[in-house]
C-alpha cells in the first residue's frame, strides 16, 4: 500500500494544491470584501441618523449610502482637545486618504484617551439642519460592542443611535442591535444638564425613571446594557473639547 | 440503525432505485439529526431564526455534496494512515470557500452567521458521510449522498428554527406574527395579531433547541416504529 514517503508527497501535495486555491480566491475576492466592509460601517454610521434621511433606511441600497456619504457627510478626524487633523498628518499616519471613514477604529480604541484620533461625522439633513454623529467603543459580556451616536446641532440631544457587536447573545445582548424600540429610546435623550455638566446616559434595569437621562435595559442583558451605559458615558468625553469649540 | 448500503460497482450514470433511496433515505428513514443524532451543535447554534437556518442549510448542502465528490475521486490515492486528516482538509477548504463567498456576495448573512459557517468543519454530518459513504463509493453515488444527507439536515434545521423563531420572537424569517408590535418595548397596548402573546424568551436560548430536536425524534420515531432501537 502506502509507504511514509508516499504517504508524506501526497499530504504536501495535497496542502499545497489547498493553499494555492484559497490564496487565490482571498485574493480574488479581497477588494468586494473592502467594499462589504466598508459599506457596512458606512451603513451603521448613517443608521443613527435613520429618521433624518430622505428616503426609507429600511430599503437603503449600497449606491444611495454611497451617494448620501458624498453629498450630505462631512467627515473630520479630531484629537481629546478638539483640534481636526489636517488630511496630510493621517495619510503619514497611514489613515488611507486621511478619511475619518477609513480610521483603525479597533486600534484607536486601545490608545490612551488623550493620543485617541476621534473620528467626526457632520450630517447635513436635506432641510439644512446639520447633526453630528460620534463613535463610541466598549465591552459587551462576550466582546466588543461599538455604537454611532448622532447629536442634534444642540451638541446634547441625541437623535438616534445604532449600536453592533462581536459575539453577544442573539435575543438578549445582540437586542441592543436588533430591537429597534429599544434603540428608539435613546433618541431625545440628553448628555449634559442645563448647566453644561456632563451627565451621560443611564442603562436602567426596572424601567426608564429620569426622561432626560435613562433607558430602559433590556431584560437578561444586564451586563451589555451596563456596557453600553459605560461605553457611551466613557468615550463621548473625549468629544467634549470638540463640542465646546463648535458651540462658540 | 438502516445505514446506506455501499452501492454495487455499476457503469454509467443512471438514476434508478438504489439511487432515488440514497437521495431520499437520508430525508426520513436516516435522517442525519434525528435517527443518526449527529450535527446537534449546529443545529442548537443556528436556529434562532430562520433566515440563518436556511443559509447555513444551503452551505452544509453545498459542503457535503463536493466533499463527498472530491473524496470520492481521490478515495484511492488517500493513504490509508491519514485518511481522516485529509477528509478533514477537503472539508475546511470547503467552509474557507464558502466563508469567502459569502463574505462577498452576501455580507449580511456572513456577518450574522460568521462563526457558526465555521462550525460546519465540525459539523460530524459531512465527516461522518465522507468516511461512511464517500471512501467506498463512485463520485456520482456520492454527490447524491451528499445531496439527500444535506438536505435531511436543513429540514430538521428549517423545522427547529420556525418552532423556535414562532415561538422566541413572535417572527417568521424576521417578519412580526405573533405578540404585540415592534413598538411592545415602549408600546404595550398596541398589539398585532395574538397582541396578548408574550415572547417565550427561553425558546431563542439554547436549551430550548434541544427539546424541540427532542420532541422532533420522538414524533418521527412514534411515526416510523422501525427506527426504534430496541437494545
Amino acid at each position: 500500500m502506502h509507504n511514509t514517503s508516499q504517504t508524506l508527497r501526497f499530504v504536501l501535495i495535497m496542502t499545497s494544491i489547498v493553499a494555492m486555491l484559497l490564496a487565490l480566491l482571498q485574493n480574488g475576492l479581497k477588494s468586494k470584501h473592502d467594499y462589504n466592509e466598508a459599506l457596512y460601517s458606512k451603513k451603521a454610521t448613517l443608521a443613527a441618523v435613520a429618521n433624518q434621511l430622505d428616503i426609507d433606511f429600511s430599503s437603503i441600497s449600497s449606491e444611495q449610502v454611497t451617494e448620501i456619504f458624498e453629498k450630505q457627510i462631512k467627515q473630520s478626524v479630531i484629537n481629546d482637545e478638539g483640534v481636526v487633523i489636517p488630511k496630510e498628518d493621517l495619510e503619514k499616519d497611514g489613515v488611507k486618504n486621511g478619511k475619518a471613514e477609513n480610521l483603525d477604529l479597533v486600534k484607536q480604541d486601545k490608545e490612551p484617551i488623550d493620543e485617541r484620533l476621534l473620528p467626526v461625522y457632520e450630517f447635513t439633513k436635506s432641510d439644512g439642519n446639520k447633526y453630528y454623529i460620534v463613535y463610541t467603543r466598549g465591552k459587551g459580556l462576550w466582546d466588543a460592542i461599538w455604537g454611532n451616536i448622532a447629536l442634534e446641532s444642540d451638541l446634547n440631544t441625541i437623535a438616534g443611535v445604532s449600536f453592533d457587536h462581536k459575539a453577544e447573545t442573539p435575543g438578549l445582548g445582540a437586542e441592543i442591535k436588533d430591537n429597534k424600540a429599544w434603540v428608539k429610546q435613546f433618541i431625545g435623550k440628553k448628555l449634559y444638564e442645563p448647566n453644561g455638566e456632563f451627565v451621560g446616559l443611564e442603562v436602567r434595569k426596572g424601567g426608564a425613571k429620569d426622561p432626560m437621562h435613562d433607558v430602559d435595559a433590556i431584560s437578561g442583558a444586564t451586563i451589555t446594557g451596563d456596557g453600553v451605559e459605560e461605553m457611551i458615558n466613557t468615550d463621548i468625553v473625549a468629544y467634549d473639547a470638540y463640542f465646546d469649540k463648535l458651540r462658540k | 440503525m438502516a445505514d446506506t448500503a455501499v452501492v454495487e460497482k455499476k457503469q454509467g450514470l443512471t438514476f434508478g432505485k438504489k439511487e432515488r433511496k440514497l437521495l431520499t433515505d437520508p430525508l426520513s428513514e436516516n435522517n442525519p439529526i434525528t435517527v443518526q443524532v449527529l450535527g446537534i451543535c449546529s443545529a442548537l447554534a443556528v436556529t434562532t431564526g430562520m433566515k440563518n437556518a436556511l443559509v447555513m442549510a444551503i452551505a452544509v448542502v453545498f459542503v457535503c455534496i463536493f466533499a463527498n465528490v472530491i473524496t470520492s475521486s481521490i478515495r484511492k490515492m488517500i493513504p490509508k494512515s491519514v485518511r481522516m486528516i485529509v477528509q478533514l482538509i477537503i472539508i475546511a477548504t470547503l467552509v474557507t470557500v464558502v466563508e469567502l463567498v459569502l463574505k462577498a456576495y452576501a455580507f449580511e448573512s456572513y456577518k450574522q452567521l460568521s462563526v457558526f459557517i465555521g462550525l460546519i468543519i465540525t459539523n460530524c454530518i459531512v465527516m461522518g458521510r465522507l468516511e461512511a459513504f464517500a471512501m467506498a463509493n463512485r463520485p456520482y453515488e456520492s454527490a447524491l449522498d451528499g445531496l439527500g444527507n444535506g438536505i435531511g439536515y436543513g429540514i430538521i434545521l428549517l423545522i427547529v428554527a420556525f418552532v423556535r423563531e414562532f415561538f422566541g420572537k413572535g417572527e417568521i424569517f424576521g417578519a412580526k406574527i405573533l405578540g404585540a408590535t415592534p413598538d411592545y418595548w415602549l408600546n404595550t397596548s398596541e398589539s398585532s395579531i395574538m397582541g396578548w402573546y408574550q415572547p417565550n424568551n427561553l425558546m431563542v436560548l439554547f436549551p430550548s433547541a434541544m427539546f424541540v430536536i427532542a420532541v422532533i425524534i420522538w414524533a418521527h420515531r412514534a411515526w416510523k416504529p422501525q427506527l426504534v432501537d430496541v437494545s
